[in-house]
């Protein structure tokens, strides 16, 4: 509870400026600097919130499916390689490379070529998900797996340890951090990959919300649906944060000690 | 004293990662079951280098060793060895980093706990159970890496610099400890070590290293009477030893 009062505190100055910023520009909106037309006042976004408070559960509700979808297959294939990447020698020969590279690949750009291939459904979108998320996790992870303390390896294999052992107890834990560094930048584009996606042709979703309002010139609506989209991926952010404290107890610990 | 626990015989050893690095130089010896051996020598000399070849986790480039009458390159495993740095796992608690020895050789997680809690009064550990590593200081990480040794059953145990990181209070306490825990179980112990005071103390047999190639240029062997309280130290037979030692470390052969 301390904790959360401190939290308060530090980030009290930016909340300030938040609210201030939002009523300036409600302000300079309503004063017809500028055409509402372009850039809609804050209680306009508000109100055209309320006034598809009963359709957003559904759009959000897809959106987030393809993006949590798409995480969890970017973390199940992601690990997967990482580990045979890390543990066997041959694999990381003829992948680590390819992979390195491939990540320059934009694949926002596959969007069309997916849509054609797999059509309007779920699956383009998911794929988008797990093609943008996979890099970060394998890179991230594998680093973890062969940064692994030397010394520790040393001791459990001097113990007697077999593979799955060395693994078990030293790799796979010391891969924690970085694979959670691998998930958080997945995690922080898997909404917005997936939104892009839907531009592509979708019959519910946020993006396709985005693509409509934009087709009908409501900004107000667009404006509604980027801060929707913010918000979510935020939380998706947010939610990774608690579930790394949650994996790492021992790290929490020493960032406490360091704070004190 | 006729049984052999560990024989060393003509072994060299040269790292040939980045650079040559020729460590040790025609090593040989023997210890019998139940003795205490120490091991002495300048930083960089090789003593660790030794400790690995004994436990397996390196092959001697040259020369063969033999725990337990069979060689060590075969099987991994066979001593409990204690390294120089802590290596404690951040990610385990203190009373699971002391069961870490026990988990891999498959022994009941329930009775290492049971084994483990009985040890950390005596290591002056009880009520950090549940704690991190991190949060433990440099000399009770190393009584947590000690006890972690000492709680894995293998008749030889080797240990690089324990008391390393120990105030000197409370490493004339361990090494008390260290004494009577010896006394009691009668394994066969390797240590090496920087203290020509610890050595004398403890060991039955001191082996003088040369500078690095490490080769022994010298095998004290120490007959004070059991057990060797802390005053010891100041008696005239411990004070010939222990000059004895030093000037064959000061000529630096
Ligand atoms: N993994 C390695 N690769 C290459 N050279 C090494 C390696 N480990 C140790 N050496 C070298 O081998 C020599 C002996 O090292 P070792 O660690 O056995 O010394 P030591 O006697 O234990 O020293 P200290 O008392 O400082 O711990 C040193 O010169 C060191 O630089
Ligand atoms: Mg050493």
């Amino acid at each position: 509870m301390n904790n959360f009062r401190q939290k308060i505190k530090e980030y009290f100055p930016s909340l300030l400026f938040l609210i201030f910023s939002i009523f300036f520009w409600e302000w300079y909106v309503k004063s017809g600097y500028v055409s509402d037309y372009l850039i809609p006042a804050p209680s306009a976004i508000g109100l055209s919130f309320l006034e598809h408070i009963s359709i957003l559960p559904d759009h959000i509700f897809t959106t987030m499916l393809e993006a949590l979808v798409g995480l969890f297959f970017a973390v199940v294939i992601g690990v997967l390689i990482a580990v045979l990447i890390a543990g066997i020698p041959f694999i990381r020969r003829v992948l680590y490379p390819i992979i390195v590279v491939s990540q320059n690949i934009p694949i926002l750009a596959l969007a069309p070529l997916l849509a054609v291939w797999f059509g309007f459904g779920l699956a383009p979108k998911v794929i988008i998900v797990v093609l943008i998320g996979f890099f970060p996790i394998v890179v991230n992870t594998t680093d973890g797996l062969m940064n692994a303390d030397k010394d520790m390896v040393s001791l459990v294999r001097g113990l007697g340890a077999n593979r799955w052992q060395v693994f078990r107890l030293v790799l796979f834990p010391s891969a924690v951090p970085a694979f959670f560094s691998g998930l958080r930048i997945a995690s922080a584009y898997a909404v917005i990959g997936a939104v892009i996606a839907e531009w592509m042709g979708a019959s519910s979703g946020l993006g396709l919300f985005l693509i409509r309002s934009q087709r009908s010139f409501q900004t107000d609506q667009i404006f509604m649906a980027i801060v929707v989209i913010a918000m979510l991926s935020i939380s998706l952010f947010l939610s990774i944060q608690v579930l790394s404290n949650v994996a790492m107890p021992w790290r929490k610990t020493l960032v406490d000690l360091g704070e004190k | 004293m006729d049984d052999i626990a560990v024989e060393v015989e003509g072994v060299d050893y040269t790292y040939s990662q980045s650079q040559k690095v020729h460590a040790l130089r025609n090593v040989s010896f023997k210890v019998n079951t139940s003795e205490f051996v120490s091991f002495i020598g300048p930083s960089g000399c090789g003593k660790s280098t030794l400790l690995h070849l004994i436990s397996g986790l390196l092959n001697p480039s040259k020369g063969v060793i033999h725990v337990n009458g069979k060689k060590s390159s075969s099987g991994l495993g066979r001593v409990a060895f204690m390294p120089q740095r802590d290596t404690l796992f951040p990610w385990r608690t203190v009373e699971k980093n002391a069961v870490l020895g026990a988990e891999i050789l498959g022994i009941p997680r329930q009775e290492a706990l049971q084994k483990a809690s009985s040890l950390f009064d005596l290591f002056g550990l009880s009520g950090f159970e549940k704690a991190w590593p991190s949060e433990l200081s440099g000399g009770m990480r190393q009584r947590l890496a000690l006890l972690r040794t000492f709680i894995i059953p293998r008749d030889t145990i080797l240990l690089d610099e324990p008391f390393g990181s120990l105030d000197a209070l409370t490493r004339h306490e361990m090494q008390q400890w260290l004494q009577q825990i010896w006394d009691q179980d009668r394994r066969t112990i390797i240590l090496v070590t920087h203290d020509v005071d610890e050595a004398i103390l403890l060991s039955d047999t001191i082996y003088v290293l040369s500078e690095r190639p490490g080769s022994i240029v010298q095998r004290v062997e120490i007959n004070l009477e059991r057990p060797r309280k802390k005053k010891v130290i100041n008696s005239t037979e411990f004070t010939k030893i222990k000059s004895e030692i030093f000037q064959i470390l000061s000529s630096g052969i």
